[in-house]
């Protein structure tokens, strides 16, 4: 499947604010196998002082930006055409959650994608006694890891209710999750925090989502949105488990992936003096089109 | 008694006994004096508590006059509280030392291998040398440096080792120190604090002097391809850190700039400093604040006293940091159990000083040894990175059959983010306690400096003493105290300085730039200082009144109430409490830029601040103020003559004048605005020359009664008199005018076109034309000149 991705992400803010550096996380990834990436553009309005590229500890491709002083709006476009291959269902081969232990064992290796990274608590993704007895209840009697991933995803989505006005970037997971309510970002970070406590490696992955019309409706543009979703470890065998708790599926064509970390902090999509506090508003629309 | 029954050898003064199986730094396991400490032993056994207390009090005056501080942090509050310092040396000879020395620039050699490893290619987790969680799960492996190679060849510089002694005599690295190690200034405070008490002894047993570690250090640093203009800056976290008064006594022996975060911003990778004449390049940046805060971008982005984008400076190369981010990772606390393996893979030898016995109980086979004999160790967070003695969750294990049990429980679930370690027994070193000598156990901190690529010690240390027996007491917050540490066998006469050698051709340096904010706190320093005087000026006149008067001075005191109330102070007590906060803003100003203040100015300062707090609880209004108010008045013409008199004529100068010439200027248009008004009670004008210190001069230029105008033309227009407006004017435009760039391509720019025009319609003025009205006008242009230099110099 191929995709015409159009993202805007504009601030403005209530008074002239001062200039800043910035690190922007929005561009899709490379991914051999399964995401081809081509003409990629990214335009920042005002020009800013200074512009670099570089690939961060986990690989994403992260955009330093230093904007000058002045400001009282920001604009940030991103246009590129992305290749998606729809994920071909495939056996459970995955390890039994008894095996994590030994499977752990038998990796050495700090490389981006080391399961290790994935298994500790990390600053947005704390461990939360409650998420944790949940995690326990949903997972318990499952066969493979895989299973337990995806039962712990379908239980989440039964029981936090997506609404984006419940929760802001910044609410703890543990708040989230008594609230029963969120968005993909506290979904997926409640997942992550519920899998690590069951000793499975879980990862925060960005991207984009094509969102698909009801039935008989034209699609919007701009409707559709900046997504996040799951990466769970199950074993050596079946290495990394891509799972969308907000939508309950593995992932699929749908989903664009922009990079992944432990928690939304390490591929957040702008972070810098300008991320959305008090005092200034922001807003981004994406646009998905399937040509 | 054991000196009673001396055999061979010297025995030890009176008393003092080493506890029962725990070595003792002074006397030796046969009850002898070692050979090194026979001097300082002899001398303490022939003085009485009288002398010994008489060296400690000169110690202790060395500490107070120098006001060396730490910041100790209590429920929800820090004070500063005075220097704990035990004034007997711990001795060190020359061959302990040397076979020391060896030992710890291996470890460092080793560190810095493990360090490049960690955030190079990581081939010790690939080979199975290191467990992958350790790293992964470590808050400070900081993952945004993995990759980024240090521009000067070398992630590590400055390092400090915890060593203690152990049973059989033998040191041990307790702990190791490599994110921001402090420490060793304080232990320069505390050689010249303790050569003080004992002067005779150090001058004579060849102790080994410490500024030569610091020169070399710092010419290392100043090194060939820079050329010294402020480019190598200490950074601070800030004066609310516990060891900031370190940071400053360091800046200023080794003469570096002291910054924070602020100062520095980073434009097209490369960092720079903000000075009072523009963005400076930075080379070199020694850092004394914990990595994760230092870039708010890419590392901790709560940080607020970090610098955005250092990292993306850093990643650009050409910035030397030192130590390199991330450096913390080192001081983990299990990687104690893996430095002795680690040491034949990355240096192909073993390590040839032990390190306390640690055991990662990640391993069923740790585990096990550790609960063979739960109550030899400690227990303690896997990645905790504080000293073991700081720690508190470093408790002994439990004892008993259920406790086993359990901890067996506990170790299997947790085992991996647990470290063991050897419950250690420290060796003892003489300490006075109450007037006694006593034993204390003691650890040393030595420091490591690299110079021209190869480590070096600073022959000394920093020893901490325990509070009581037990070694768990060693931690300085916990009431423990520190000691030098006396090397011996130097050459005699090694009196090393910090000032330049002789060699070559002299070359006068040019002035470093001054940091922004600290030309922003010199500032308000001058202007707080001055702020102080005229109010203390104020209520003596005032409390002088009501001595003399009592309630026939009530009408003109109540004239000049709207005098008071500028400056925050009222008559109804002796020393009010506005008069303390200004005091107090002046102190706190002069902490943050200690290290460009006298020494010497700043204890005289801070004593200021102490005899009002005092004063404020016992004096009562009228004479007894007015006593007071004198008294305080004089001691703050010390600090004056100690900053005007002795302060190099350097842009810091020039900032604190312009501020202490500003609120000069601005005082005394608001005492002539108020008093040199005619419907005043008589006695009024009187006081304004009073507070103007100038009844002499006014009685002699003005032989005929004090009138409005020669109180005006005196204290306003008649710039020989250095209390007048005009003068205060006159200087500020001198001085504006030397501030970097005060004309831009021959134009003033807008402090110096500010005090220009002042400075013109001031001296075309008669003493009949400022008027009340017009004296407000010029004590409001005047003030509006902060805004003028602050936009200009200060942001």
């Amino acid at each position: 499947m191929r995709y015409r991705l159009h993202l805007e992400i504009r601030y403005s803010f209530g008074h002239v604010a001062a200039g800043g550096r910035q690190l922007l996380r929005v561009l899709p990834a490379l991914v051999p196998g399964r995401q081809q990436v081509a003409q990629c553009r990214l335009a920042t309005t005002p020009v800013p002082l200074e512009e670099r590229r570089f690939r961060d500890f986990f690989g994403t491709e992260a955009i330093e930006i230093v904007l000058p002083g002045g400001l009282t709006d920001l604009l940030v476009e991103m246009t590129a055409e992305v290749a998606r291959t729809e994920a071909v269902p495939a056996p459970d081969i995955s390890a039994p959650p008894e095996a994590m232990a030994a499977e752990l064992a038998a990796v050495a290796s700090l490389a981006p994608d080391s399961p290790y990274h994935f298994l500790s608590p990390s600053p947005r993704v704390p461990e939360v006694p409650q998420i944790a007895q949940f995690a326990r209840e949903a997972a318990a009697g499952a066969a493979t890891l895989a299973e337990a991933v995806a039962r712990l995803g379908q239980a989440l989505n039964r029981t936090i209710a997506f609404d984006p006005r419940a929760t802001e970037v910044d609410t703890p997971i543990a708040q989230a999750f008594r609230l029963r309510r969120g968005v993909c970002q506290d979904m997926a970070q409640i997942m992550i925090s519920g899998l690590r406590s069951q000793g499975i490696p879980a990862a925060y992955v960005a991207g984009y989502l094509r969102t698909r019309p009801p039935p008989g409706r034209p699609r919007l543009v701009g409707a559709d949105a900046m997504h996040a979703w799951v990466r769970a470890w199950c074993g050596h065998a079946a290495g990394w488990i891509d799972y969308d708790p907000t939508n309950a599926c593995r992932v699929n064509g749908d989903h664009v992936e922009v990079g992944f970390g432990r928690d939304y902090g390490d591929v957040a999509p702008v972070t810098g003096s300008l991320r959305l506090e008090g005092g200034q508003s922001g807003s981004h629309s994406v646009d998905i089109a399937e040509i | 008694m054991a000196n009673d029954t001396a055999e061979n050898g010297p025995r030890p003064p009176r008393g003092y006994a080493p506890l029962a199986g725990v070595p003792d730094e002074m006397v030796a396991a046969d009850g002898t004096v070692r050979p090194s400490w026979t001097r300082l032993a002899g001398l303490l056994a022939t003085e009485g508590p009288q002398e010994i207390e008489s060296r400690r009090a000169r110690a202790e005056q060395y500490l107070r006059d120098s006001g060396v501080f730490y910041r100790q942090y209590g429920a929800g509050s820090s004070d500063e509280r005075p220097w704990p310092l035990s004034p007997v040396p711990v001795l060190v000879d020359a061959a302990d030392w040397e076979t020391l020395i060896p030992g710890l620039v291996q470890r460092a050699d080793l560190l810095e291998a493990l360090m490049a490893d960690l955030y190079g290619e990581n081939r010790l987790v690939a080979q199975g040398h290191l467990p992958p969680g350790l790293v992964a799960a470590n808050p400070e492996w900081l993952r945004p440096m993995v990759g980024i190679r240090p521009a000067s060849g070398h992630f590590l510089h400055f390092l400090a080792f915890e060593i203690g002694r152990g049973p059989d005599g033998t040191w041990w690295v307790l702990a190791d120190r490599t994110q921001a190690p402090s420490g060793a200034g304080y232990a320069l405070e505390n050689r010249v604090a303790t050569s003080r008490a004992f002067s005779e002894l150090y001058a004579e047993m060849n102790v080994h002097r410490l500024a030569g570690f610091f020169r070399d250090f710092r010419d290392s640093l100043l090194a060939p391809g820079r050329d010294g203009d402020g480019r190598v800056l200490l950074l601070t976290p800030g004066p609310l850190n516990e060891t900031y008064y370190e940071h400053a006594y360091i800046a200023r022996y080794m003469g570096l700039t002291l910054v924070q975060g602020e100062d520095l911003t980073v434009a097209d990778g490369k960092l720079h400093l903000r000075t009072v004449a523009g963005p400076a390049p930075v080379d070199a940046l020694w850092r004394r604040l914990d990595s994760g805060y230092a870039d708010p971008v890419e590392l901790d982005p709560a940080s607020q006293i970090g610098t955005p984008g250092l990292v993306s400076a850093l990643r650009a190369g050409g910035l030397v940091m030192i130590n390199a981010l991330g450096s913390g990772v080192l001081e983990t606390r299990a990687l104690m159990a893996f430095l002795p393996r680690l040491a034949p893979v990355l240096l192909g030898a073993d390590l040839r000083l032990p390190n306390i016995a640690t055991w990662w109980l990640g391993g069923a086979a740790e585990r096990a040894a550790v609960l063979a004999d739960p109550a030899a160790r400690m227990l303690s967070p896997a990645l905790a990175t504080g000293l073991p003695f700081d720690n508190p969750a470093g408790a002994h294990l439990a004892q008993g059959q259920d406790a086993t049990a359990g901890l067996a429980r506990r170790l299997e679930a947790e085992g991996h983010a647990l470290v063991a370690q050897e419950v250690v027994r420290l060796s003892t070193t003489p300490t006075l306690i109450d007037g006694r000598l006593e034993p204390r156990p003691m650890t040393l901190r030595v420091f490591l400096a690299r110079v021209d690529g190869r480590w070096q010690a600073m022959p000394g240390g920093f020893a901490r003493i325990g509070a009581s027996r037990d070694p768990a007491a060693i931690a300085m917050q916990r009431g423990g105290s520190t000691a030098d540490v006396w090397v011996l066998g130097g050459r005699p006469g090694d009196n090393v300085t910090l000032m330049p050698a002789a060699t070559g051709t002299y070359r006068r340096a040019a002035e470093r730039t001054l940091p922004a904010r600290a030309a922003d706190n010199l500032f308000w320093l001058g202007r707080y200082v001055e702020r102080t005087e005229t109010a203390v000026r104020i209520l003596r006149a005032a409390h002088v009144r009501l001595a003399e008067s009592g309630a026939a001075a009530r009408p003109l005191l109540q004239a000049v109430e709207p005098l008071h109330g500028f400056y925050g102070i009222e008559t109804s007590r002796g020393i009010p409490p506005g008069l303390l906060d200004t005091l107090a803003a002046a102190v706190a100003t002069a902490g943050r830029v200690r290290d460009l203040f006298s020494t010497d100015a700043w204890s005289a300062l801070a004593d200021i601040a102490r005899t009002a707090r005092q004063m404020a609880t016992r004096v009562t209004p009228g004479d007894d103020a007015a006593r007071a108010l004198s008294a305080l008045l004089r001691k703050l013409a010390g600090v004056s003559g100690l900053v005007h008199e002795n302060m190099y004529r350097s842009q810091g100068w020039r900032f604190l004048t312009i501020g202490r010439q500003q609120e000069r200027a601005m005082g005394m248009a608001a005492i002539l605005a108020i008093l040199a008004d005619p419907r005043l009670p008589a006695g009024a004008l009187d006081m304004a020359v009073e507070l103007g210190d100038s009844v002499m001069t006014h009685r002699r230029r003005f032989a005929v009664a004090t009138g409005p105008a020669t109180v005006i033309d005196l204290l306003g227009l008649d710039g020989d008199n250095p209390r007048s407006i005009r003068h205060q004017v006159d200087g500020l435009a001198e001085q504006i005018a030397r501030l970097p760039a005060a004309e831009d391509r021959g134009r003033p720019r807008a402090p110096l076109r500010a005090i220009m025009r002042i400075q013109v319609d001031l001296a075309t003025q008669t003493p009949e034309g400022l008027t009340s009205g017009e004296l407000w006008s010029l004590r409001s242009r005047i003030a509006g000149l902060s805004d003028r230099l602050t936009e200009a110099y200060f942001s």
